[in-house]
């Protein structure tokens, strides 16, 4: 690049300051620019087709207010009406188990690897079985405690082994993120705290972990957004139903994946409809997860204005 | 309240690695001492050593004894805890707090020890605000975020922090390194004021500094790299700056070396 010109020692600085933006350069920086443009484009064209297709044919049952508040019993797949209410109760009932058994897990174990294993043995150790977590596909999880819970254990299928899978799957992902904001946090304010005689747990708790805490929070978010669209464990663990069913300890209960592949077979309109209207619907429910986790980083980041 | 520091035949280490060496020294109660020297002569170390933050590093110990009032800060049953709520420390750059607004970094070494009364709270925001020569810049603003102030405020926002918690003693590695010459004379008119009721041991590379604020002054050497540090000489102030007994000491002063 021509601008080396002014950083060679040397080169007095009057010498080079408007010959070094040559044609060919110009020529070259619009040919980047238009590669890099198009290249993000083409990223882009999947992306905005399959919102439009699935916000198309899905669009006009989300805004019937029956869609949020109906579930789809006694519907059958030749008739119209029905909600996915049950679905989306069973997808955030299902998740929320799963984050109340993941969180804990990821955020103490993050802290752990941070602040006491530093670069012991137990915590090498740990660091490496996550990553070997973070791997794990859903599958795998699923059948892991589907072996567990069904077949060693005897129990039902239910929500609550999907989430038991589910876990396995959202805590390398919250600890991973909450490692990394951990770390972000200087270790000055740990000093500081220190040295006004507070106890290194309680320094953890109220000074490490709210300055980290918007990291954290949006680390719990992605992980929830991620998991909210796993199939595999639903197919396995969690028998779709039409009806609704608030406890995820006994019966079946519905998720929006299952809807989705439930009525995906079907050829009537009606089926067809509520497809892409539940694919919409998980599309939504995983951009708003999105959103809070980012309205959230952003309000209770570090106040220094 | 202010107590008095004795220090003998102290030897601290990082890991294996021995970074100051052999120190014996007094600190007087109510005087603020100086400590100077070369860059990496283990001043920061030595100093970190009387509130036992020195521990915080992986590794690093000490053999010897340092004595606060004829109490050993490194016997066996002594916490490391409650020594640091005795002797408080000032960063060499501010560290306010992030996440909370001016009054909750002054009280917070007050709150995160337990204290709950919103009128000790209120008041000990005030006297430490006050004494920190803050509390007119910031009192109609003491919700707004710590970090929302100029460097040389929270430098003293940091002054105020730890003087809240009432320590006997206050230690101050280079406070005023970041700071501007107006900033720094602020600092150093509040150590003056802040050696009435307090112990001070200041870290410092300004001579000037050295020589205007404090009583008695500790030059500490290194006799090359990968050497430990020593004290080479304490004495009054006067003396160091007039008619050191160390040939180093007055080479370092007059800025021959070092
Ligand atoms: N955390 C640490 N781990 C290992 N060695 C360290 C650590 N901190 C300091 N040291 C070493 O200890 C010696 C003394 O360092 P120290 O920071 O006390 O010097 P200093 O006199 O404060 O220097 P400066 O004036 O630059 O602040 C140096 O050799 C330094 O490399
Ligand atoms: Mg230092």
């Amino acid at each position: 690049m021509s601008e080396s010109s002014l950083a060679t020692p040397g080169t007095s600085f009057d010498a080079d300051l408007t010959g070094g933006r040559s044609k060919a350069r110009g020529a070259k920086n619009i040919l980047a620019a238009v590669l890099v443009s198009a290249c993000f484009a083409i990223a882009l064209i999947p992306l905005a087709w399959i919102l439009w297709t699935v916000a198309s044919k899905g669009l006009h049952l989300l805004l019937d207010i029956n869609w949020w508040q109906q579930s789809q019993r006694g519907i059958t797949s030749r008739t119209d009406g029905g909600g996915a209410y049950h679905a989306l109760v069973g997808s955030l009932i299902t998740a929320l188990a799963c984050a109340a058994i993941s969180v804990p897990i990821g955020v103490l174990g993050a802290v752990y690897l941070v602040e006491y294993g530093r670069k012991g043995r137990l915590a090498r150790a740990v660091s490496f079985m996550v990553d070997i977590m973070t791997g794990i596909p859903s599958i795998v999880a699923a059948l892991f405690v589907y072996a567990l819970w069904v077949t060693i254990f005897g129990f039902e299928r239910v929500a609550f082994a999907v989430s038991l899978s589910l876990v396995l799957l959202m805590v390398p992902a919250v600890l991973r993120v909450t490692e990394e904001v951990l770390r972000l946090v200087p270790n000055e304010l740990r000093e500081a705290s220190y040295a006004l005689g507070v106890p290194r747990w309680k320094t953890i708790l109220k000074i490490v972990i709210p300055t980290a805490f918007s990291g954290i929070v949006t680390g719990v978010m992605l992980g929830l957004a991620r998991i909210m669209g796993e199939t595999a464990p639903l197919l396995i663990l969690g028998p779709y139903t039409k009806s609704i069913n608030f406890n995820p300890f006994s019966g079946n209960m519905a998720a929006l994946p299952t809807m989705i592949n439930q009525d995906r077979t079907e050829s009537l309109q009606p089926a067809v409809d509520r497809t892409w209207a539940a694919a919409l619907t998980l599309v939504l429910l995983v951009l708003l997860l999105n959103i809070v986790a980012r309205a959230i980083a952003r309000f209770s980041a570090v106040r220094d204005r | 309240m202010a107590k008095r520091i004795d220090v003998s035949d102290l030897d601290i280490y990082y890991g294996a690695f021995k970074a100051v060496e052999g120190v014996n020294m007094t600190v007087e109660p109510r005087s603020v001492t100086a400590f100077i020297g070369p860059s990496g002569c283990g001043k920061s170390t030595m100093l970190r050593t009387l509130n036992r933050m020195h521990e915080v590093v992986p590794g690093a110990r000490v053999e010897g004894k340092v004595l606060l009032d004829d109490q050993d800060l490194y016997g066996p049953d002594v916490d490391p805890v409650a020594v640091r709520r005795v002797v408080g420390m000032v960063f060499q750059r501010p560290n306010p707090f992030p996440t909370m607004s001016i009054y909750d970094n002054v009280a917070s070494g007050l709150k995160l020890n337990g204290v709950r009364n919103k009128a000790t709270l209120d008041a000990a925001v005030e006297r430490s605000l006050k004494g920190a020569n803050l509390w007119k810049e910031v009192q109609d603003r003491l919700n707004r975020p710590g970090g929302s102030l100029s460097g040389g405020q929270q430098q003293r926002l940091c002054i105020a922090r730890a003087i809240a918690v009432e320590p006997q003693v206050l230690l101050m590695d280079e406070p005023c390194s970041a700071l501007d010459p107006i900033s720094t004379l602020a600092i150093e008119d509040l150590v003056a004021q802040l050696k009435e009721k307090y112990t001070i041991v200041i870290v410092t590379h300004n001579m000037q500094q050295a020589a205007r604020v404090s009583d008695n002054t500790a030059f500490f050497n290194l006799a090359g790299q990968g050497k430990p540090g020593k004290l080479i000489e304490m004495d009054s102030t006067q003396r160091i700056f007039s008619n050191p007994s160390e040939k180093a000491t007055e080479a370092y002063i007059t800025g021959r070396f070092g």
